[in-house]
């Protein structure tokens, strides 16, 4: 009978010493966020101002600064967007409404699980084969968020399928029985009942696509860009320009890896600046996600 | 049911017309409204099927368009060059065409990841389908989200001047580069990606095969180790996999923090380039259309796509063996 006993302590002791290795295990994931954040912060803070944002790169320290970088980052993201988003949705209103089980829907399905684990830069090889080549849109903001776009593509479907997939079919069934076509029946109720889904998902696509370094360094992105592209509007007819898509453009991330790589300490508390502001805009945009992703949850009883 | 309006299209007021009202005026001489409605619903299942299909054509062309692109490469130099000799010099004026010190490299890289990844992410994901409460969880998922969410980039920083620096101090005589830093920060950085999908698997195994081994006096470690993780094994494999191949394609960290010249060695501490770092360092310079260099990325990146490839075969035929139904 002793031994039982001990051998229960013994088992109730590894146990107990078990949970507090997983507690350790799981909290490092966390505390090195924390310390990288830390690290980031204490290393770039001071430098981020107000002429940082505002100021072009240059081969001072410190007068450089990431306002090309910015502006690129959010007009590629634009066009990613807007490519990625439409695409995404549609692609997923047909998978889960419309597609039949056939073996082009088996297709797809299978094709999309796959391409969510091809490498980032293979996207690049195939942007500077394809676009820049190709189709001779050249290493341009057009290139760059077309790039991302088909990158993202997956995340946006998926998050659009579960969004759609979240709708009861009674919904459905309401629509019909009023006499909507399943065009009116996806219009006018499952889109905007799923929206909140997949605002969701866009956003936390858009969060990866502005982190992404590697597929816009194979299609060329440069990292010294001391102008803008040029704007958007202009003072004659028709008063829209889109000439801006077709300029050369850095973006944060590939401003902040220039920097990293240069020998010189003062480039490296550029680029520790520049990462606090990379990781604040996508903390922003992840915090956005919880937020509708909460809202949207807590709205919608069905 | 508080939110929804009702907005649906009766059979006296067609929605059409009020959404779109020019549609009011269309000429129904030539086809009746009933046709044009059809009509319009076919046309738009064919967009949406064309959107849907676009994925496939994607893939295609990242295929097609590594093969096609590498092709001209492979004319120079031929395959057993390829994969036998030693040396990567492609732009030197004695260049080499070997891709083993990349592909080594690449799995020094890999393995010094999973190295880290594996056992935190395991454990990690037993304790939040095992152990932790239901709130602590709660609470900690999206802090290791967010560890995804953090750019490669900032990682890369990471890994030059705050990892290698501290294992210097660890270990005198690390280079300033060296796949050992950049490893294990990949390592930290996949965590998330096998710890989630880990637990969802864990998770996924019913309560009553717990409860089961609880009545025959199991404590909660027995039961997860000899009851959950088998269970969950398919999905466990299936998480590993998936951190591979991110360890695999990861770039930027390699890229900043382990060197980038080519170097055919199994020990870590050393630098070297992997494949992808290749491709940024060859992409960061002029590389006018055709030439050697180009061509050489095409070469690399179908290489790293075969390698993908290869460890999800690997994983697809994994999870099919140990799949257990319920």
């Amino acid at each position: 009978m002793g031994d039982l006993k001990t051998l229960i302590t013994r088992r109730k002791r590894f146990d107990a010493g078990f949970r507090a290795a997983g507690l350790v295990a799981t909290l490092v994931g966390v505390l090195i966020l924390l310390a990288l954040l830390v690290d980031l912060a204490a290393d770039g803070l001071a430098r981020v101002s107000w002429q940082f944002l505002t100021s072009y790169p240059s081969r001072f320290a410190a007068e450089a600064g990431i306002l090309s970088a910015w502006v690129g980052t959010s007009l590629v993201m634009l066009i990613t967007a807007l490519a990625a988003v439409p695409l995404g949705v549609a692609a997923g209103v047909y998978l889960e409404e419309y597609a039949r089980k056939t073996w082009l829907t088996d297709l797809i399905e299978i094709n999309l699980a796959n391409l969510a684990g091809v490498p980032s830069i293979v996207y690049g090889l195939m942007a500077l084969g394809i676009f820049v080549y190709q189709l001779r849109l050249g290493q341009s903001i057009l290139t760059a968020g077309l790039t991302l776009a088909l990158l993202v593509l997956p995340i946006v479907i998926i998050a659009s399928r579960e969004a759609i997939r979240a709708v009861p079919g009674s919904i459905r069934e309401a629509a019909y029985a009023l006499g909507a076509t399943k065009w009116q029946m996806v219009r006018d109720h499952l889109l905007p009942y799923s929206l909140g889904g997949i605002a969701t998902g866009v956003i936390i696509g858009l969060s990866r696509a502005i982190g992404e370094t590697a597929p816009l360094v194979t299609i060329g992105a440069l990292a010294f860009i001391a102008f803008l592209p040029p704007a958007p509007w202009q003072p004659a007819f028709p008063f829209v320009s889109f000439e801006w898509v077709k300029s050369p453009f850095t973006v944060m991330p590939i401003q902040m890896f220039n920097w990293i790589s240069r020998p010189q300490q003062e480039f490296h508390v550029n680029a520790a600046a520049a990462g606090l502001v990379l990781i604040a805009m996508t903390l922003v945009m992840n915090g956005l996600a919880v937020y509708l992703r909460y809202r949207f949850r807590r709205r919608v009883t069905w | 049911m508080n939110i929804i309006k009702a907005r649906a299209p009766g059979p006296l007021t067609p929605s059409v017309s009020r959404a779109r009202p020019w549609l009011r005026f269309r000429p129904t001489g030539a086809m009746s409204g009933r046709r044009v409605q059809r009509f319009r619903e076919r046309a738009i299942e064919s967009l949406l099927f064309l959107a849907a299909f676009s994925s496939v054509v994607v893939t295609v062309g990242l295929v097609g368009i590594l093969a096609y692109e590498s092709i001209p490469f492979f004319r120079r130099v031929p395959l057993s060059e390829f994969l036998t000799d030693r040396l990567w010099t492609p732009l030197f004026a004695d260049p080499h065409f070997g891709i083993l010190p990349l592909v080594a490299g690449t799995l020094v890289t890999t393995a010094v990841a999973l190295v880290v990844a594996v056992p935190i992410g395991t454990i990690t994901a037993i304790y939040l389908s095992e152990y932790a409460p239901h709130r602590m969880r709660e609470a900690v998922k999206p802090f290791l989200e967010l560890l995804t969410a953090v750019p490669t980039v900032v990682y890369g920083y990471f890994a030059l001047l705050v990892v290698t620096p501290a294992l210097q101090r660890l270990i005198p005589g690390l280079p300033g580069f060296s796949m050992l830093s950049a490893g294990l920060v990949i390592g930290i950085m996949i965590v998330p990606y096998v710890s989630s999908v880990s637990e969802d698997a864990m998770r996924a195994v019913p309560m009553a095969i717990r409860e089961g081994s609880y009545a025959m006096g199991a404590t909660r470690f027995q039961t997860a180790v000899r009851v959950v993780v088998p269970s969950a094994l398919s999905g466990i494999a299936a998480a590993y996999v998936l951190g591979v191949s991110r360890a695999i394609g990861e770039t930027m960290v390699v890229a900043i923090a382990a060197g980038m010249q080519p170097n055919l060695t199994w020990n870590p501490m050393e630098p070297a380039a992997t494949i992808t770092a290749f491709i940024v360092q060859v992409s960061l310079g002029d590389l006018p259309h055709g030439s050697v260099g180009y061509q050489s990325i095409f070469a690399a990146g179908l290489t790293l796509m075969a390698m993908t490839f290869v460890f999800n075969l690997a994983g697809h035929l994994l999870r099919r063996r140990f799949r257990e139904v319920y």
